[in-house]
Formats: C-alpha cells, sequence, structure tokens
C-alpha cells in the first residue's frame, strides 16, 4: 500500500478537472471562474512537485515556486480588473461584459 | 509504513472534497472558505511528498494573501449572487460530459504510461539527501536559477503596480494638495495693494473684489 507517483498524479487530475468543471458551471459569475484557475494551477503545481520528489529533481520545485508566484500576479490583477469593472457597470456578470463588441 | 498511506489519502479525500464545494456551493463566501481548505490539504500532500518549503509557501501566499484577497473582493462588491447562479444545472450535464472526458483522457496517460529508465540521468539538479528541502531549494534557486528568481520578482512588481494603477481613483470632491500649483504661486496672484481713502473706510464694493 505505498503511495506512488501515480496516486499525485490522480489527486491532481482529479483537481484540475473539477477546476474546468467549476468554470463550465459558473459560467456567469467570474469571481468562481477565476477560483477555479486557481484550482487548476494547484493541481499543475501537485504534479511539477509530484515528479520532482519521485524522480530527485529539485528543478520541478523551483518551476512549482514560479507557478505559484504567477498564479498569486494573476489573482490580483484579475480581482483589480473585475473591482474597475463593477465601478463602472455596476454588474460582474460575464455576459454583461461586451463593452468592446470583441 | 501504514500511516503516510493513511494521511495521504486523508489529504486527498479532503482536497478533492473542498474543491467539489468550491465549484457547487452557493455562496461565494463559501467557496472561498473551501478553497482554502483544498490550500491547506494540498500543502499537506506536498508535506507529505517531501517539498515542506512549497507546502508552507501555499499556505503563506494562497491561505494568507490570495484567499484573504478573494474575501475582501467579494464583501466589498454589492453583488447578488443568486442572480449569477442561473444555468447552474443548465450547464450541468455538459460540463459533467466535458469534464468526464477530460477525466478519462488524463487518468488513461496517467495509467498507460512508465517511466524511462534513462530518465535518472538527464537530471538538471539533483536533491542533496543531506540537506533539508529549503536549503536544497536555495542552493539551486539564488545561483543556477537567479534569472527566473528574480523574473519572479519582476512579475510580482508589475502585477502589484498594474493592480494600484487599475483601482487608484481620485475622487473630484476631495481637496488634494497640487504642488505645480503651488511652486507657481507669485505674491501677485496671492495679495493686491489698495489704496483705501482716508476717513471713508473700507467700502462692500473694495470688499468684494478683494475677496474674490
Amino acid at each position: 500500500m505505498t503511495i506512488g507517483l501515480g496516486h499525485y498524479l490522480a489527486v491532481a487530475a482529479i483537481l484540475f478537472t473539477l477546476g474546468i468543471l467549476g468554470i463550465f458551471l459558473n459560467r456567469k459569475n467570474i469571481i468562481v471562474i477565476l477560483m477555479s484557475i486557481e484550482l487548476i494551477l494547484l493541481s499543475v503545481n501537485i504534479n511539477l512537485v509530484a515528479f520532482s520528489t519521485f524522480l530527485g529533481d529539485i528543478v520541478g520545485q523551483v518551476f512549482a515556486l514560479l507557478v505559484l508566484t504567477v498564479a498569486a500576479a494573476e489573482a490580483a490583477i484579475g480581482l483589480a480588473v473585475l473591482v474597475v469593472y463593477f465601478r463602472n457597470r455596476g454588474s460582474i456578470a460575464v455576459e454583461d461584459v461586451n463593452l468592446m463588441k470583441g | 509504513m501504514i500511516l503516510p498511506a493513511l494521511f495521504f489519502y486523508l489529504f486527498a479525500a479532503a482536497c478533492v472534497a473542498s474543491a467539489v464545494m468550491v465549484i457547487v456551493s452557493r455562496n461565494p463566501v463559501h467557496s472561498v472558505l473551501f478553497l482554502i481548505l483544498a490550500f491547506v490539504n494540498a500543502a499537506g500532500l506536498f508535506i507529505l511528498m517531501g517539498a515542506e518549503f512549497l507546502g508552507m509557501m501555499l499556505i503563506v501566499v494562497y491561505v494568507g494573501a490570495v484567499a484573504v484577497l478573494f474575501l475582501f473582493v467579494i464583501m466589498m462588491l454589492d453583488v447578488d449572487f443568486v442572480e449569477l447562479r442561473e444555468g447552474f444545472i443548465q450547464y450541468l450535464p455538459v460540463g459533467i460530459v466535458i469534464g468526464g472526458i477530460f477525466l478519462f483522457e488524463l487518468l488513461l496517460v496517467v495509467g498507460a504510461w512508465v517511466i524511462n529508465p534513462q530518465v535518472t540521468k538527464t537530471i538538471t539538479a539533483a536533491i542533496p539527501t543531506n540537506v533539508s528541502n529549503t536549503e536544497a531549494l536555495g542552493l539551486v534557486l539564488y545561483t543556477k536559477y537567479i534569472h527566473y528568481f528574480q523574473l519572479a520578482g519582476m512579475v510580482l512588481l508589475v502585477a502589484m503596480i498594474g493592480a494600484i494603477v487599475l483601482t487608484l481613483r481620485h475622487k473630484a470632491n476631495v481637496k488634494r494638495q497640487n504642488i505645480n500649483v503651488q511652486n507657481a504661486r507669485t505674491p501677485e496672484m496671492a495679495m493686491a495693494m489698495r489704496k483705501v481713502a482716508s476717513g471713508q473706510g473700507l467700502q462692500d464694493a473694495d470688499a468684494a473684489e478683494w475677496v474674490k
């Protein structure tokens, strides 16, 4: 009953899928979409650290650190854009975001 | 030997369960709290794998900063979250189908795949056995990967400046110091010399002009 690399990869795969599912289910709520993206990045981090420790290569953990940094920056910028958008429109519904008619 | 396995299943089950609650929760505040739980359990998984530094980093960065940021924004915005949940049932079948396909593919990849025995020869920086995880990470992060480290710092700096620039606003009815106007001020702009007629004193018309 030893826990191997496959166990961690399975957990990461389930977390990734849940993140994707969260984006689909909460199509109108951009806050939950941002949280789902955080879940996806967390599963990526689990993968990187699992490979790093099971293959004995520390570079994976360095990379996970960088992913962590980018995730934090992305959350900060995303929420700042959200706040600005709410000030202008009074709503954060995703389907209202059609100002640019892109 | 059984204890690490037990803890793995505990952390993994709690992590997955709280991730489910993040995406199905009615209240976004509950979603954030379950997100915190998911991150704490993922930190437990990291520690179980032997990456203590990243586990602690996950708690500090995610629980301490990102989740609190989410909480602040959710509580600050006055949004009707019930209205935003419309269509949840409508999108559920297609979401489950796509998610199921995705999970099936991922598990297929994980299941039908073995590590090439040659891979250990290509290791870039082997984990040293005689030092702690934090020290091992520091030994490569500040030497071999110093440019990546500084790049991460730049990303954070840009994110910080971007967030401030985006959200900073000047209210029109708040008096602010304008240093350029202050420096450009001359004695002629600040005071006026008037000759007051002897014995008559100030006239109302004069006073009105001075006040102006």
